[in-house]
C-alpha cells in the first residue's frame, strides 16, 4: 500500500526520480560531504539507520532523493520544518524533495531521532 | 489472590477511576487506605530453555526452572500480569514474514499459564506502520488473550504521520495518554515517550508528562512498589542506537525514593536489565523479531539471519508475580520455542 501510494507521488508530482543504481550509492557511502552539479539528483541512502552521507551539498534547484534500504521504515523530517515531511518510508521506498532556496537544511528521521542528517544549498 | 486486609484492591476496570491527569484529593484517600507495608516486586524470568531469574535485594540471580509454573513463588503470588512488546504488525521480511502468527504463539502462551494473569501490558510498537489495518490485527489477536484487560502505551511505530491520535482513540487511556492506577497495592504509571521527539535526541517524555509524573509520585508512601511502563528504554542504554530517553533522569529523580521501583520497556527487541539503586530495568522481548546486541554489527533493526529455526527462542513473553510479605518480586521471561 505505502509503496504503491510513493509511485503515485513520484508520477502525479515527478519530485522523486528513479532510486540511485546501486554503483551511486557505494561510491558516495564513504563521502562525507559530495558536491553535486546543479539541477542534479542527488540520492542519500538510509541504511543501518543513519543517512549517507551525513552532508550534502548541492546547488539551488537541486532535487534531493532519499532512499530507505533498511527493513526499519524511516523518516526525513526538516528539523525547522523547512521543507515537507516524507510520510513513512518502508524499505525501498524513497522520498524527493527540491531544494531552491541557498541555506542549511537540517532533517532527522522523526521516529529515531539520533538519526540526522544536513544539506547544504548553494 | 485474597487482598490482605486493609488493602484497596483495584481491578484494570477500575483504572478509569483511578486515572490521575492532575493531582487530586480523591486519589490521596484511595492512598492513604493502601497498606504502607513494605512490599517488594519478585522478578523472575525463565527461558525456553528454563532459566529462572529471581531478583533478590536488587542482584539478579539465574537458576534452573523444571517447568512453566513450577516455582512455588507463583502459586503465591496475589496478582501477576504479562508484559508483551513489539509486535510490529505488518512486519513482513525476514526473519519473520509472519508476526501475526508469533503474537499468536505468544498469547498461546499466556493462555497455557496455570494462573490466567490479572492483566497485559503491551509496551508499544503494535504496528510495524501505524496503519487502520494493522492496529485491526493487533487488537482483534489480543482479544483472545485471557485477561481482563490489556494496557498500552505506543512505540515510535504506532505514531507515524498522526502523533498517535489512531493509537490513542483505539488503545489510549487518559487524556494526555500518559496515566497511573493502582492495582493490588502496587502503583502503575505508563508513560509516553515516543512523541515530540527532537532531532539528535533519543525518546523524550517531555516538561509536561514530568510535571504530571511529579505530582503523581508526590502523595505516595516510599513503600508502595512501583512499575513504570514505556516503549523506549527509560535508561541510557545504547545512545549511539537511539536506545535511550533523554529526560529520564529526571523522572527517575522522582522515583529514586521509593524502595521498590519496577521499569519495563520494549524497543530493543531483547532482554536487557540494570539495577541502579533500588529501581530495577528491564527491557523485553519483541513477539516479532530480535535486533542485535547493543553495539553489535552495523545498527540496529531486524536480525535476518537466524540459525536453523531458531526464532522462536528470541521471541517471547514476561510474566510479573507480585508476591506480598517476601524480600522479592519476581518477572518471568518465557520465550516461544
Amino acid at each position: 500500500m505505502l509503496a504503491a501510494t510513493m509511485a503515485v507521488v513520484v508520477c502525479s508530482t515527478s519530485h522523486a526520480g528513479t532510486p540511485a543504481s546501486r554503483s551511486e550509492i557505494a561510491n558516495t557511502a564513504h563521502a562525507s560531504m559530495v558536491q553535486a552539479p546543479a539541477m542534479q539528483k542527488t540520492a542519500i541512502t538510509i541504511r543501518n539507520f543513519a543517512f549517507e552521507p551525513a552532508t550534502l551539498s548541492v546547488s539551488a534547484g537541486s532535487k534531493v532523493v532519499w532512499i530507505n534500504r533498511d527493513d526499519e521504515p524511516h523518516l526525513v523530517v526538516s528539523a525547522g520544518g523547512q521543507f515537507p515531511a516524507s510520510p513513512a518510508l518502508d524499505t525501498d521506498d524513497s522520498y524527493a524533495t527540491v531544494f531552491s532556496k541557498p541555506g542549511t537544511y537540517t532533517y532527522f528521521c522523526s521516529i529515531h531521532p539520533h538519526m540526522v542528517g544536513t544539506i547544504i544549498v548553494k | 489472590m485474597v487482598p490482605a486486609e486493609g488493602d484497596r484492591m483495584r481491578k484494570p476496570g477500575d483504572i478509569e477511576d483511578t486515572v490521575v491527569s492532575n493531582g487530586d484529593d480523591s486519589r490521596e484517600l484511595q492512598r492513604d487506605r493502601t497498606a504502607p507495608r513494605r512490599q517488594f516486586l519478585k522478578c523472575m524470568a525463565w527461558a525456553g530453555a528454563g532459566t529462572l531469574f529471581l531478583m533478590k535485594g536488587g542482584v539478579l540471580q539465574a537458576k534452573a526452572l523444571d517447568a512453566l509454573g513450577g516455582d512455588a513463588s507463583a502459586r503465591d503470588a496475589s496478582f501477576s500480569f504479562v508484559q508483551v512488546s513489539d509486535s510490529h504488525i505488518g512486519f513482513s521480511k525476514d526473519p519473520n514474514p509472519d508476526p501475526v502468527a508469533t503474537l499468536q504463539q505468544a498469547i498461546g502462551k499466556i493462555n497455557a499459564q496455570q494462573r490466567s494473569p490479572d492483566f497485559i501490558i503491551h509496551t508499544g510498537d503494535l504496528t510495524h506502520l501505524s496503519k487502520p489495518e494493522q492496529f485491526d490485527t493487533l487488537a482483534e489477536v489480543m482479544k483472545g488473550a485471557k485477561a481482563k484487560q490489556t494496557l498500552y502505551v505506543p512505540g515510535e511505530h504506532d505514531v507515524i504521520g498522526d502523533n498517535g491520535k489512531e493509537f490513542f482513540r483505539r488503545f489510549g487511556t487518559g487524556n494526555a495518554g500518559w496515566y497511573s492506577y493502582d492495582y493490588g497495592g502496587a502503583h502503575f504509571v505508563a508513560l509516553v515517550n515516543v512523541l515530540n521527539l527532537q532531532a539528535g535526541g533519543l525518546g523524550r517524555l517531555g516538561a509536561d508528562q514530568l510535571a504530571w509524573l511529579k505530582q503523581d509520585l508526590a502523595g505516595l508512601s516510599a513503600s508502595m512498589p512501583i512499575v513504570v511502563f514505556a516503549h523506549m528504554p527509560l535508561w541510557n542504554l545504547y545512545q549511539q542506537w537511539g536506545w535511550g530517553t533523554d529526560d529520564s533522569a529526571q523522572a527517575m529523580d522522582y522515583l529514586k525514593r521509593f524502595g521498590s521501583v519496577t521499569v519495563l520497556n520494549g524497543h530493543i527487541h531483547q532482554i536487557q536489565q540494570k539495577v541502579e539503586g533500588n529501581i530495577t530495568f528491564h527491557t523485553a522481548r519483541s513477539t516479532a523479531y530480535p535486533q542485535p546486541s547493543p553495539g553489535v554489527g552495523p545498527g540496529p533493526g531486524p536480525m535476518k539471519d537466524l540459525a536453523g529455526n531458531s526464532l522462536a527462542s528470541y521471541l517471547g513473553v514476561r510474566s510479573v508475580q507480585h508476591v506480598r510479605g517476601r524480600h522479592d518480586l519476581a518477572i518471568t521471561e518465557e520465550v516461544l520455542g
